[in-house]
């Protein structure tokens, strides 16, 4: 499998070189991407449908337990189909609906890394590993969302999904970390049989809390419910597939996935189900007064991801039964008709469903699709979508204690989906025709070949619901719970209660349909006050961080190095004080005052050119001041027998003079800046500085210095290193990687110096 | 302020110099001297070379660009990490030749590496004089 995710990543980096010559065509051949891995995964099914889990682990750090471990069963299967079958769909219609987009080849990276990311997350047992493509889901939707970069809607609206998702992601982070923590493993199947030790751990609450975070972020559930409906400033192949199909999916996936480890407490399940019954009303609510059809797309789907997270939060057997129907059923249905809003936008040049209307007879094969998906998603039979909506049902009539409430919730929210479902599917195609910017006329064949495909999907699964989700609908559900059961899957149930409901929602969904107008009216003479929008606390949080890193940018980053190097001495002095008096019996050697003479004649020449850097009144004179005091140093080094440094230190302070005297005529001529306040500031900083430098010295040279290590590198520098300077073998040999690691931020530091000086040069050419 | 004595010296001195920073770069592994010290001094021969004739004489004389030596001093730096990759070693353990050569001595990684870091701060060193230098024209 791990074969399968690295040609993902490579075939998305070969797109652009592909995409250049053969631009007419390569729909068809980036849909043969995802229909390979497609198949590479259908050819698991009859194992995995016969109760067999494949497991892979190839290692990576192994030392901390981090490998690339996959692991497929009927979940992971379910979702890898889904993502794979939904992405031949949605490459081979991207590759006509972006052809005139400028940077179309960048697209096609961006999605393959997306799908291949998909991919890799839902077949990840090891959390790290789950967690890094999960974050490149995240990063790549920011890409993706963000495609119409000149657009500054489209930037904003890729942050804040980025710093939501983000958020989570990291959130998600320290819930996997605590949890792992718990029993030492970081493979989430071998924490199976855990629950128990996991459900009495300390940090249980906070793993749940942590890790629901996450879950919620990515599957946009209140109140971080925001994000997706602004994330439709994307390209709509993009919508279908990320926002729609899979990547919002992955929160519930999650939740599905850790229901083993975390599942059975009241917090677990009470706080899904809750937070899932409120997202999905609330957003069939929100829909009501918006007219973009990709908006009001994107508020159903906030309203099925509620709905799909409740079912989760029941977590009977039945429920997650239906939690699987209903998961295919919406992805065939909810991609199909984002496809048709961008057919319906890619040939009429308006997405304003009160602009659309009547195109059937332009429109022909767009109007059948989209009727196909709709009659699912209404929940009409014999589609899918009316099983997924019946067994929804039932699941929740299970529930003996507030069954009756949350089924009339979900009966409101299901007839509020029902409503934009018509003014989606069925208002542009029927009524009166309206005239469109761009004169309407039947989308190619690209276009439209995959939705209906899909769409035709849904009615065979509606029709034969045995063969397609029958035979793995047992293994998927002991992928959530672990009990074993026999899930039968039919069209027909006869006539019960539920049907009953059924067609409640539907008249009922006709009927707001109809007062729609009218309602609307009333609704935008409400004003809902900021404090209740969870978009604007996201707001207010950005904003706030924003103003807190300027203040802080403005008190830190001020500009002035002498400023920066106060900030330094004094935080770094004060913090080793703090320490080194700390020390009991500081001083346990009384230390050795005697000096010899040169070391006399060489603190006298120090003090005296100090005291000439900065008596002096031109800069030259200072300059030279300092390097005599760094000439003197190295002469210090060559009395205590250390003629590397010594050499070293020569050679330095002949270039630092020269680097000097090169920026010192750019300056002004020398001024007194400095006020008598700011010289009494410096002077106490300065000698802070060299008083704790002398007691450093003081305390080191009382200390005993004889170590293993002085010891260890002595011994071994000849026969480990093959060098008898010992401290050139530390350098290149024993701490090397220091050194390497050293030499590389020189370099970046020299091309900042590049940049810094090119950056002036630009300013004064202007 | 052109010197004839300081130019005419300092084409005698720079191929001296850089003789002299070659030899602290090799005998680095027994004797104080090293890749840092030696890309030091080669830098310091070049900017003597650059006082005395001036910056564009010295960027011609060097003939490469300080930032394409600072990148290959990085590459050889990380090349000279292979070998003990390749062997199955702890990475960055140092893989000698059983040879002695004359001059240079044993041959190893850490020489190669060494070899990376005198070239880089040359580079280095180069890169910002000759920014600074360049400046004023």
């Amino acid at each position: 499998m791990l074969n399968l995710i690295l040609i993902g990543f490579a075939a998305s980096a070969i797109a652009p070189f592909i995409y250049k010559p053969l631009k007419n065509y390569f729909g068809w051949i980036a849909a043969s991407f995802p229909l390979y891995i497609f198949i590479s995964f259908l050819s698991k099914y009859n194992q995995i449908a016969d109760g067999n889990i494949i497991k892979e682990s190839v290692e990576w750090i192994p030392s901390l337990g981090i490998n690339f471990t996959f692991l497929l069963d009927g979940l992971s299967l379910t979702f890898v189909l889904i993502i794979t079958l939904i992405g031949v769909v949605v490459f081979l219609y991207a590759g006509a609906y972006m052809k005139d987009y400028d940077h179309a080849d960048r697209f096609f990276v961006y999605i393959g890394i997306f799908m291949t990311s998909m991919v890799g997350m839902v077949i990840s047992d090891n959390m790290i590993t789950l967690f890094v493509f999960w974050e490149l889901t995240s990063i790549s939707s920011y890409l993706l969302i963000g495609f119409n970069h000149h657009k500054e809607k489209s930037r904003k609206y890729a942050l804040q999904a980025l710093l939501v998702t983000g958020g989570g992601g990291l959130a998600l982070m320290a819930g996997f970390i605590l949890l792992s923590q718990i029993s030492g493993s970081l493979e989430i199947s071998s924490l199976y049989y855990l629950n128990e030790n996991i459900r009495n751990a300390p940090t249980y609450s906070a793993i749940v809390i942590l890790i629901l975070i996450g879950a919620f972020t990515k599957s946009a559930q209140f109140p971080f419910h925001f994000w997706l409906p602004n994330a439709m400033e994307a390209p709509t192949p993009v919508s279908a597939y990320l926002h729609s199909a899979t990547m919002v999916k992955a929160g519930i996936y999650l939740i599905a996935r850790m229901n083993h480890l975390l599942g059975g407490t009241a917090l677990w399940q009470d706080t899904i189900l809750i937070i899932g019954a409120i997202t999905m009303l609330f957003a069939a609510i929100l829909a009501f007064n918006q007219m973009d059809l990709k908006k009001l797309l994107a508020y159903s789907t906030l309203s099925v991801l509620g709905t799909l997270t409740m079912l989760l939060g029941i977590g009977s057997k039945l429920a997650i039964k239906a939690f699987f129907i209903y998961i295919i059923a919406h992805s065939l249905y909810k991609g199909t008709l984002f496809l048709v809003a961008g057919i319906l936008d890619h040939e009429t040049g308006t997405r304003d469903v009160s602009k659309l209307s009547g195109l059937r007879k332009y429109l022909p094969i767009t109007m059948v699709t989209a009727a196909l998906a709709s009659f699912s998603m209404m929940g009409i039979i014999p589609l899918v979508g009316f099983i997924g909506k019946e067994t929804v049902y039932s699941a929740i009539l299970e529930l003996d204690y507030w069954g009756l409430f949350l089924l009339s919730i979900a009966v409101i929210a299901n007839a509020l989906i029902v409503m934009i479902t018509i003014l989606v599917g069925f208002k542009p195609f029927w009524g009166k025709l309206l005239s469109t910017p761009k004169e309407a006329h039947e989308a190619p064949i690209k276009m439209w070949l995959g939705p209906l495909a899909l769409a035709v999907l849904g009615l065979l699964m509606g029709i034969f619901p045995n063969v397609f989700i029958g035979r793995l609908l047992d293994q998927s559900a002991i992928s959530i719970i672990s009990e074993k059961l026999e899930l039968t899957i039919k069209l027909w149930h006869g006539f019960n209660f539920v049907l009953l409901m059924s067609f409640v929602t539907l008249s009922l969904g006709v009927g707001i349909y109809y007062f729609r107008t009218k309602i609307l009216h009333i609704i935008q003479n409400l004003k809902i006050k900021k404090v209740f929008k969870p978009s604007e606390w996201y707001e207010f949080l950005l904003n706030g961080m924003m103003s807190f890193a300027k203040f802080q940018t403005k008190v830190l980053q001020n500009g002035y190095l002498r400023n920066y190097i106060i900030f330094v001495l004094v935080t770094a002095v004060s913090l080793a004080s703090l320490a080194l008096f700390k020390v009991e019996n500081l001083f346990r050697i009384t230390p050795d005052f005697s000096i010899t003479f040169y070391e006399g004649a060489i603190a006298l020449i120090i003090i005296i050119s100090t005291f000439f850097v900065i008596t002096s009144d031109s800069r030259l004179k200072s300059i030279v001041g300092i390097g005599v005091v760094g000439f003197v140093m190295g002469i210090i080094f060559i009395i205590h027998s250390a003629p590397d440094l010594a050499l070293t230190t020569f050679a330095i302070e002949t270039l630092t003079v020269i680097l000097f005297v090169l920026v010192l005529y750019k300056l002004p001529k020398f001024l007194r800046f400095s006020k008598p306040m700011n010289k009494f500031r410096d002077i106490i900083i300065a000698s802070g500085v060299g008083l704790f430098m002398t007691f450093m010295v003081l305390y080191i040279t009382s200390i005993d210095l004889s170590s293993e290590l002085k010891k260890f590198y002595t011994d071994t520098s000849v026969p480990g290193g093959k060098g008898r300077n010992v401290v050139n073998v530390i350098l290149v040999d024993f701490r090397a990687i220091d050194t390497l690691g050293e030499i590389t931020v020189l370099a970046i530091a020299a091309i900042g110096v590049y940049a810094l000086l090119k950056l002036k040069l630009d300013d004064r050419s202007k | 302020m052109f010197s004839v004595i300081l130019s005419t010296a300092s084409r005698y001195l720079l191929p001296l110099l850089l003789i002299f920073s070659f030899f602290l770069l090799l005998r680095g592994h027994n004797e104080p001297g090293g890749g840092f010290v030696g890309g030091l001094v080669a830098a310091a021969a070049y900017a003597l070379y650059f006082i005395a004739n001036g910056v564009y004489e010295a960027e011609k004389l060097l003939k490469a660009e300080p930032i394409k030596i600072i990148s290959l001093g990085l590459l050889i730096a990380i090349l000279s990490t292979i070998p003990s990759i390749i062997n199955g070693q702890n990475f960055m353990t140092g893989v000698w030749l059983d040879i002695n050569f004359p001059v240079i001595g044993k041959i190893g990684t850490p020489l190669l590496f060494d070899v990376g870091v005198y070239l880089l701060v040359l580079g280095i060193a180069l890169k910002i004089i000759f920014s600074l230098a360049e400046e004023d024209r």
